[in-house]
Formats: C-alpha cells, sequence, structure tokens
C-alpha cells in the first residue's frame, strides 16, 4: 500500500470508530443553516434568495470546525514527528490528510446539502448548482484548512485562529460558489463562475500541500 | 577612516537601531514637508470637479492609503519571506513592525473609500471586486499578526508568519486588476506608465505628492517600531545593555 | 485660490462631512500612530532596564 493510501485509511479507520464525533460538521451545518430562517423570518421569496449564500457560509463554517484534529491528535502524542522524518514526504502527508479531511466532511456536506435546499425551497436546478460548486469548494476547503492547521498546530486559541486566517483566503470560493447558484437565478450562465472555482481548485490541488509540507516543518 | 556600509551592514540589528534612530526625524520632516505642498495644490489650486464638485479631494488621500495598503503588504511578505530563507532575524522583525500600519493604511483606504463612494454612488459600501478584496487584504493583515502573536516561539512564529504573508500575497494582484477583469462600480486606473493621465495635472500632482507624504511616514512609524521591536527581541544583547545603561 | 470665504472651505460645496470625515480620520490616525509607536519604543527601554537592574 502506498504511504499516501496507508495514511488515508488509517484516518479514515480512527474516523469511523468515533462516528459522532465525526458527523459534528454535519449537525453543525444543518443547524446553523436552519437558524436563519428563525433569524430572518419565513418569508418564502427572501429564503430562496438567500438560500445559497447561506448554505455556502454554513459549509464553510462547519468545514474549519473539524480542521483542529486533523494534525492534532497526531501531534500530541507525536506520531506526527514520526510521519515527518519517515520515507513519506511532508506533501505526500498533507495531501492524504486533506483528501481523508474531505471524504470525512467535505462529501457529508455536500451530500446533506439538498436537503438544506429543500428547506430553503430552492428549485432542484439550484440544487444541483449547489451542489455542483460544493464538490469543487469543498476539496479546496479542505486543502486550505489543512494549511492554517499546519500552521497553527498546538497552540492554544488555534480554532479561532484557524478561522481567522483561512477564512479571508476561502472568500473567493464563497463568492464563486454562492454566485453561481443567484446568477443561474437570474438567468445568467452559471459557466464563469464555476471555471473560476476550477481554477482555484486546480491551483489549491497543487499549491496547498506544498504550503502544508512548509508549514508542519515550521510548526513541529 | 569609518568603513562604508556594505550591502548587509543593516542586517546587524544594532546598525539598523543606529540607521532608524537618525533617519526618523528626517522622514517625518520629509512627509510633513510633502503633505503640506500636497493639501496646498490640492485644496487651493486643484479645481472643483465638474461632475463630482469639491467631494473628489478625498483622492488624494484615499489612492495614496490604497497604493500604501498595498505597497507594504508586499513588503511586509517580501522580509517575512527573506527572514525565512535565509534566517535572517531582522527582516522577519521588520515585517512584524511593517503589518500594524499597513492594516491601518488598508481600514483608511476603506473609510475614505466608503465617505467618498456615499455622495458619489449614493453607498458607503458595495461589494464589487475592488472594495472586497480591498477587504480582504484587511483581514489577511490581521491575521498575520494574530498569527505571529499567538506562537510564543518566536523564531516559527516568524517563519509561520512568511508562510501565510506569502500565500495571502495572490491577493494583491487580484486588488490592483480587479478593475480590469470585473465589471466593478469602482472606478478603472486613470493612471497607467504608458498613456497621458486621465485628470488634471494638478489633481495628480497633488495626489503623487501626497503619495510621497505617506511613504514618508510609512517608512518613519515602521522605522520607529522596528525599533521597538529590536529591544524587544535582542534584549540581551549586550549593546542594548550598554544603550540602556547610557541613559 | 478657488475657495470665496473660510466658510465657503469648510463646506467644501455641501461635501463637508465626507471631505473632512475621510480627512479627519486620517489626520488623527496619523498623530496617534507615531505615539503609540514611540510609547513601545519606551516600554522596550524601560524592560530592558528592568531587566538589568534585576540580573544587578
Amino acid at each position: 500500500m502506498s504511504p499516501m493510501m496507508a495514511i488515508l485509511s488509517r484516518d479514515l479507520r480512527l474516523a469511523s470508530r468515533r462516528p459522532a464525533e465525526a458527523l459534528l460538521p454535519v449537525v453543525f451545518f444543518v443547524v446553523a443553516a436552519s437558524l436563519f430562517p428563525l433569524g430572518v423570518g419565513p418569508e418564502a421569496a427572501t429564503l430562496k434568495q438567500i438560500a445559497p449564500g447561506i448554505v455556502w457560509v454554513c459549509a464553510l463554517l462547519s468545514s474549519m470546525l473539524s480542521l483542529n484534529s486533523m494534525y492534532g491528535s497526531d501531534y500530541a502524542d507525536g506520531s506526527l514527528e514520526q510521519m515527518l522524518i519517515s520515507q513519506l514526504s511532508g506533501i505526500e502527508l498533507a495531501a492524504a490528510k486533506g483528501i481523508a479531511h474531505w471524504l470525512m466532511t467535505g462529501v457529508p456536506l455536500l451530500l446533506v446539502s439538498p436537503l438544506l435546499g429543500l428547506l430553503f425551497g430552492l428549485s432542484w436546478e439550484s440544487i444541483g448548482l449547489m451542489a455542483f460548486g460544493l464538490l469543487l469548494g469543498t476539496p479546496i476547503l479542505s486543502l486550505m484548512g489543512g494549511m492554517g492547521a499546519a500552521l497553527t498546530l498546538g497552540l492554544r486559541n488555534s480554532a479561532v485562529l484557524i478561522l481567522l486566517i483561512v477564512l479571508p483566503l476561502c472568500i473567493p470560493v464563497l463568492i464563486f460558489g454562492a454566485g453561481a447558484v443567484t446568477a443561474a437565478e437570474s438567468g445568467l450562465s452559471p459557466d464563469g463562475h464555476f471555471y473560476l472555482l476550477g481554477a482555484i481548485f486546480l491551483l489549491s490541488a497543487l499549491g496547498a500541500p506544498v504550503a502544508t509540507a512548509a508549514a508542519l516543518r515550521i510548526s513541529v | 577612516m569609518k568603513k562604508l556600509p556594505r550591502l548587509f551592514t543593516f542586517a546587524a540589528p544594532k546598525s539598523f537601531y543606529r540607521l532608524a534612530s537618525i533617519t526618523v526625524p528626517w522622514l517625518y520632516g520629509i512627509a510633513a514637508a510633502f503633505a503640506i505642498w500636497g493639501l496646498y495644490v490640492g485644496f487651493f489650486v486643484a479645481p472643483v470637479d465638474a461632475t463630482q464638485g469639491n467631494s473628489y479631494r478625498i483622492i488624494f488621500i484615499h489612492v495614496p492609503a490604497a497604493w500604501m495598503s498595498m505597497v507594504l503588504y508586499m513588503a511586509m511578505a517580501g522580509w517575512a519571506a527573506f527572514g525565512w530563507a535565509a534566517n535572517a532575524r531582522l527582516a522577519s522583525m521588520m515585517a512584524r513592525a511593517i503589518a500594524p500600519t499597513g492594516a491601518a493604511f488598508t481600514f483608511l483606504a476603506l473609510w475614505t473609500g466608503a465617505f467618498w463612494g456615499k455622495p458619489t454612488w449614493g453607498a458607503w459600501w458595495v461589494w464589487d471586486a475592488r472594495l472586497t478584496s480591498e477587504l480582504i487584504l484587511l483581514f489577511l493583515y490581521l491575521g498575520f499578526m494574530a498569527l505571529v502573536e499567538a506562537i510564543d516561539d518566536v523564531r516559527r512564529a516568524d517563519h509561520a508568519g512568511a508562510l501565510l504573508a506569502i500565500v495571502g500575497a495572490v491577493n494583491v494582484p487580484i486588488i490592483y486588476f480587479s478593475v480590469r477583469w470585473w465589471n466593478t462600480l469602482h472606478q478603472g486606473s486613470s493612471i497607467s506608465m504608458t498613456a497621458a493621465p486621465k485628470m488634471a495635472h494638478t489633481m495628480l500632482l497633488s495626489m503623487l505628492l501626497m503619495t510621497v507624504a505617506f511613504w514618508a511616514y510609512a517608512f518613519a512609524v515602521v522605522f520607529m517600531r522596528a525599533r521597538a521591536v529590536v529591544l524587544e527581541r535582542e534584549s540581551g544583547a549586550d549593546w542594548v545593555r550598554a544603550l540602556v545603561a547610557k541613559k | 485660490m478657488v475657495w470665496n470665504s473660510a466658510s465657503d472651505f469648510f463646506a467644501m460645496g455641501g461635501y463637508g462631512l465626507y471631505v473632512w470625515g475621510s480627512y479627519g480620520v486620517t489626520a488623527a490616525w496619523m498623530l496617534l500612530e507615531p505615539v503609540l509607536a514611540a510609547r513601545r519604543h519606551a516600554a522596550a527601554l524601560r524592560a530592558v532596564a528592568d531587566m538589568d537592574d534585576e540580573q544587578g
């Protein structure tokens, strides 16, 4: 088994032993998104209009929730140091961790998003566009989040710090992801938004593991 | 005979400290002189604008502040990167000294922009590409400052900040080109390196004078802060002890 | 000279709030920031002096 697959399957297996913990971000996602109709009022037209934005913001925040544990427990018991000393390259480690995080957090968010779309009264077409955007966007969040997690390893306020560091960098993802749905609903084409999301995805896929590996070397 | 300064003479905290102490008053003087000159031209020579009346005069601080916010970020990222790559302590200290001033200029650009936008566009704020990316820049500065302050190990903090600053640097070209890439409410560039400026010469003059003033001011404040950072970091060094003993 | 009187100058053709709101905050900050930097410097000097005293 390749080193990357080993890390990936290890993380997934560890997460499967604590399903409640692993599903926390998804629960937060649904709860947080559901708060908005309660706060904003149940008027259908308003909800339909703000739905893409709300779902995306909640997806962003939910993704960030589980980032601490990405490297946290490995750092605490010393296994992270061992991994970095081993033949496994930092980049492979970062990539594997990013994929694991996406599978554990991003994919569940993606799968639950149509439910939220229905809660907000979005059309099936819009739900589909939103899901596609999340398909491109959630990996980006996992990869960029990994960099934030690596930079803030072992710090006291790492949860808030990760948010402060990673959210500004992820704002374009939010803008284009939510913007695609909004554009389609106004009759414009969402293509441009998806192209840009795809470009950001490629950039993150290539750059984020490198940056994360560098951050791990700094922090450990 | 006194030795001439070499390329990396001022990479030594002690030499830099002396350089900063000598130059700070002069820099403030230059800043004040150019500001007085620039404001005089801006308020007493430049004419009233045909479409915007007198509200356009905010440009004389808005554009320089915005330019400084971007330049200072690149400087901060550059020094931080150098401090990381070459393991140069003073370069990292410089990055820390620049950050608050850069953040302040970003805030001022946004504030003056809002006060200009209200009479011109009818709104204090719009979520167009340029304003949004400038706001992101402010968040990036704050993130940098938060990160370096949160890490107790100083060199780890320096390097972590450098990585963050470098990653965030991609935002600066986005701010700059945003008016070209998107249909934004914010106007496009009136000044280019290759064509004649699209504004009256007196207005341009005042704006450029204020830019020099802001630049000199930024140097002065950053050098002042850098001196403080050097003392905080190098407190164990002999030359610092001698400095304090003299007082 | 483009102003007819001092009150004209302050009114800025009706845009006084916006112009002076911008210049005012900018000027205030550019007076405050050097003071803050100087205080940080003074505090750093004092910290070194205290450390020196402690170590005798």
